[in-house]
């Protein structure tokens, strides 16, 4: 159990490009942190860093009261999960689990007892003595689990586990990891594309963008107040409408916004409603619909009830005080 | 097959039949041969079907061999033949795979320049490069012994690359896996890499038995001591001598025990022998 | 390229030594030496050396012996090539038609893999033995006297059949292989195009085969010109008047048993000439996969 630390890490490429810049996080003990961003945000190469299997260009990385810069990933005391799982195809899955164990020269004794707690755990206890192969994408996912669990480390670091599985396996899995982490209370960092993923598992959110930090807080803080148009524009679904002020000019905001966020559930069908929409497309989601249009030459999204009446021509009012406003260079939050 | 022409497949069939006869003819008039007594030939062509003396030929072949032809009993060759197979199979599958680990997993000066030293074998086989090399096997004292035998033919391009393509396909998932496991290069290697290339060894080594098993000029050259004679080279110096008298149910016999061991292998271990053959020449 | 590396720099070194000492020694050194040796000529004794340019390699140009062997070298292989692998290819199709003994064939096909050049050429040396092999006794039925021991051209015929039967096995297995991997529906969409199957071996079969049978050229043609030696030595030892004195074989001859070292170190340069030639070739090709 430990905390970690980075300190204005940074990571740059032989050839010169710049991966990660200026990422200060602090990780308390016990915290189930997500990392999350587009595909080459660098939040795998940060995870990697954590990890020791890249190197760190510029900044600290500590883990407890360590720098851990330049130690192996091994003396780092911490268990990785893989997006493929990594489990060695020609070990049984007992011997997967035990491996690392066998490596640091765990007695016998106490590498069986912590491979049984860990089958009983994650309800793998039957395959114990079968080859990866022969197990299915969900049962291959809790033995890679298990090789993290049966180490005991200061902290798990997991690279987008739950990507190589379907969409209903995804679902559960994520609640078991959750779960899991809530018993163990061991230090997580996770990292995922998939933001649903993200706010559903973290304590505190880490938003990535271009290699820099965008905001860093609870799902909700993220949710609420995003702190900036990438931010707004990443989480949440269906997806913040961003539209420039002139496409609204008679809306009452402040001055200097450049850009307005309105999230689709923060509109609703009013007839005497300050913005006015020409509907262009409609989704059937069952419990709600999601009305495409545009206004003012800028693209809005509605979430609506099933039952709400639909025309052409729409006018939307907005619930108060969910309006989200943007520097229009910066695209930073003005509050 | 797309449209069902029966007069098709039975041209196929006997297209493979007159194949296998024509492939099988030259082995199947040596086993003849090698079953009947130097009389037999005397009447002006060789017989047809197989004569009542194939344990007497093949006994005294294995055994005594023709003493008149100066090389050891077949026994003796034969040995010689797999100690030679054996190391230079051995030999060439642990030097590649330790150093294709060495290009594939590390970084270092110099590593392009190691990679080209390799290569580069690929383009001077032995016959190219005959005499010099012959110079140097016996200025270190090497002719007439198994290490001069096998060590020249060791060095190998082929199943360098083999292993640095096999190894290049394993996911680094699992090396990072492995090293958080806390396991170094050595481990590694031991612990994951030589378990996950067990059937490309296997395959390599089929071919490899066989290469060196029918290993002709090299041995021919640096043997003068009939005690290193290998099967394969001395069943010439057994033709020349007995080119005078007809014995040639006793060349047979010897051409038969030395096509026995490599044929064997490619017939019981067919699987991994077209694996192997397949995959050295990617 | 791996992401993930270790550290070591010693380590790689010691798993490199035994590979790079045995081909420095074996190889490299040796290679520098014909190299170097290419280029001097030693006296009747082989006391004195002297350098004498490119001389030795003049000498070749201008002897009959060496534009001889280059010539028959040429010869044969082509015949090895087109022999052996036009068999093939029949073998490999017909196999590509039987569904169910294909394995059965394959098994009875592959095994002259494994017979030495050396045994080959032993094997029908004496089948064509003129006074007791089968083959002069048939050929003598249809009013043939077959000699390869007077004649020339029965004399490379000979060492071409010994040379291409051995490889056969190799040729079929990779035209087996090419041939599997043209996808069936290629040959599906022609017949429903109209075409029968001789018109779609033609038109559809034999071209996407091209990266195989291309392959396959370069890699018997390198067969032909070097890994025949012993088939040439076992049988007629470059005979009757150099008939079947291929380029290796001449090397061989005239360094061991002629002792003219500087000549014989000129053949070898030229040969590794033609080596890293067809190795090029190889290399640009496959890489390329030719047409496709």
């Amino acid at each position: 159990m430990a905390s970690i630390t980075l300190d204005t890490v940074g990571k740059i490429y032989p050839g010169g490009t710049r991966a990660v810049g200026d990422v200060s996080i602090d990780i308390a003990d016990g915290e189930f942190i997500v990392l999350v961003g587009p595909s080459g945000c660098g939040k795998s190469t940060l995870l990697r860093m954590i990890a020791g299997l890249e190197s760190i260009s510029e900044g600290t990385v500590r883990i407890g009261d360590r720098v851990v810069n330049d130690v192996e990933p091994a003396d780092r005391d911490i268990a990785m999960v893989f997006q493929n799982y990594a489990l060695y195809p020609h070990m049984s899955v007992r011997d997967n689990l035990a491996y690392g164990l066998k490596n640091r020269r765990t007695p016998r004794a106490e590498i069986d007892r912590r491979v049984a707690e860990a089958a009983v755990i994650l309800q793998i206890g039957p395959y114990l003595d079968r080859k990866p192969r022969a197990l299915s994408g969900g049962q291959r996912q809790r033995v890679a689990m298990g090789r993290a669990i049966v180490r005991e480390p200061a902290a798990f670091l997991f690279d987008e586990p739950l990507s190589n599985l379907d969409a209903k396996l995804r679902v559960t899995m994520r609640l078991e990891i959750k779960e899991l982490q809530r018993r163990l209370r061991t230090t997580s960092i996770y990292v995922t594309h998939d933001q649903l993923e993200a706010m559903t598992l973290a304590d505190r959110l880490v938003v990535l963008n271009a290699g820099r930090i965008e905001q860093i807080g609870t799902p909700l803080e993220v949710y609420r107040k995003p702190a900036s148009t990438f931010v707004a524009g990443f989480i949440g679904s269906p997806a913040m409408n961003l539209i420039s002020r002139r496409a609204v000019p008679h809306l009452p905001v402040a001055a200097q916004a450049g850009t307005i966020g309105i999230r689709p559930e923060d509109l609703s069908v009013a007839p005497d409603g300050p913005i006015e929409m020409e509907v262009l497309a409609v989704e059937e989601l069952g419990a709600q619909r999601l009305v495409h249009g545009q206004t003012g030459g800028e693209r809005l999204t509605v979430a609506m009830p099933s039952d709400a009446p639909l025309s052409d021509r729409l006018r939307l009012s907005y619930r108060l005080g969910s309006l989200h406003l943007f520097h229009p260079e910066t695209g930073r939050r003005i509050d | 097959m797309i449209e069902n022409r029966p007069g098709l497949t039975l041209l196929a069939h006997l297209v493979l039949m007159a194949g296998v006869a024509i492939v099988a003819l030259p082995v199947w008039v040596a086993f003849v041969a090698s079953t009947h007594t130097a009389t037999d030939f005397m009447s002006g062509t060789i017989p047809v079907w197989p004569g009542p003396h194939l344990v007497e030929n093949y006994a005294r072949m294995l055994d005594a061999g023709v003493s008149t032809s100066g090389t050891p009993p077949v026994g003796t060759m034969m040995l010689n033949s797999l100690v030679m197979a054996l190391l230079i199979a051995c030999g060439k599958i642990a030097i590649s795979i330790t150093s294709a680990f060495a290009i594939v997993y590390f970084r270092f000066p110099l590593r392009q320049l190691a990679f080209w030293c390799i290569f580069i074998t690929l383009m001077l086989p032995v016959e190219v490069r005959i005499v010099p090399t012959f110079q140097v096997v016996a200025d270190l004292g090497l002719l007439n012994s198994y290490a001069g035998l096998s060590i020249p033919l060791i060095a190998s391009a082929t199943a360098t690359f083999l292993f640095r393509q096999v190894f290049l396909t394993i996911p680094d998932e699992l090396t990072e896996a492995a090293r958080i496991d806390g396991a170094g290069p050595m481990k590694f290697f031991r612990d994951i890499l030589l378990p996950l290339s067990r059937t490309n060894i296997a395959a390599l080594f089929v071919i490899l038995f066989i290469y060196g098993w029918n290993q002709y000029l090299w041995p021919l050259l640096i043997t003068t001591s009939s005690d290193y004679y290998t099967v394969v080279a001395g069943i010439k110096r057994m033709a020349d001598a007995v080119d005078g008298l007809p014995q040639w149910h006793l060349v047979m016999a010897t051409a038969m025990l030395a096509m026995l061991p490599p044929v064997a292998v490619v017939i019981g271990m067919q699987r991994l022998f077209v694996k192997g053959l397949v995959e050295t020449e990617k | 390229m791996k992401r993930t590396i270790f550290r070591n720099q010693l380590l790689p070194w010691l798993l490199l030594a035994p590979q790079l000492a045995i081909t420095f020694i074996f190889f490299l050194w040796p290679a520098a030496q014909a190299i170097r040796q290419s280029f001097l000529r030693q006296d009747a004794f082989g006391i004195n050396t002297s350098f004498v340019g490119l001389a030795n390699f003049r000498a070749l140009w201008n002897s009959p012996e060496y534009l001889n062997s280059l010539q028959v070298t040429a010869v044969f292989a082509v015949m090895v090539t087109v022999l052996s692998m036009g068999f093939s290819l029949l073998l490999a199709v017909a196999v590509d038609r039987t569904i169910r003994s294909s394995n059965v064939y394959t098994t009875l096909l592959v095994w002259p893999y494994a017979v030495a050049p050396a045994v080959a050429g032993i094997l029908w040396w004496f089948i064509f033995n003129p006074t007791i092999g089968i083959m002069p006794y048939v050929l003598g039925g249809i009013g043939y006297d077959w000699n390869h021991i007077s004649s020339k051209s029965d004399a490379l015929v000979l060492v071409v059949i010994a040379s291409a039967w051995k490889q056969i096995s190799y040729n079929f297995l990779f035209f087996v292989a090419g041939l599997q991997s043209i996808p069936a529906s290629l040959r599906e969409a022609a017949a429903i195009d109209g075409a029968g199957p001789v018109r779609r071996f033609f038109d559809i079969t034999l071209p996407l085969l091209s990266p195989t049978t291309f392959f396959l050229l370069v890699v018997n043609i390198v067969y032909a010109m070097f890994d025949t030696f012993a088939v040439i030595d076992a049988t007629t030892e470059g005979g009757p008047a150099q008939a079947t004195n291929i380029l290796v074989y001449k090397v061989y001859f005239d360094g061991f048993v002629g002792q003219n070292m500087g000549s014989s170190a000129a053949q070898s340069v030229v040969l590794m000439g033609i080596v890293i030639l067809l190795t090029a070739i190889q290399f640009r090709y496959v890489e390329k996969k030719v047409a496709y």
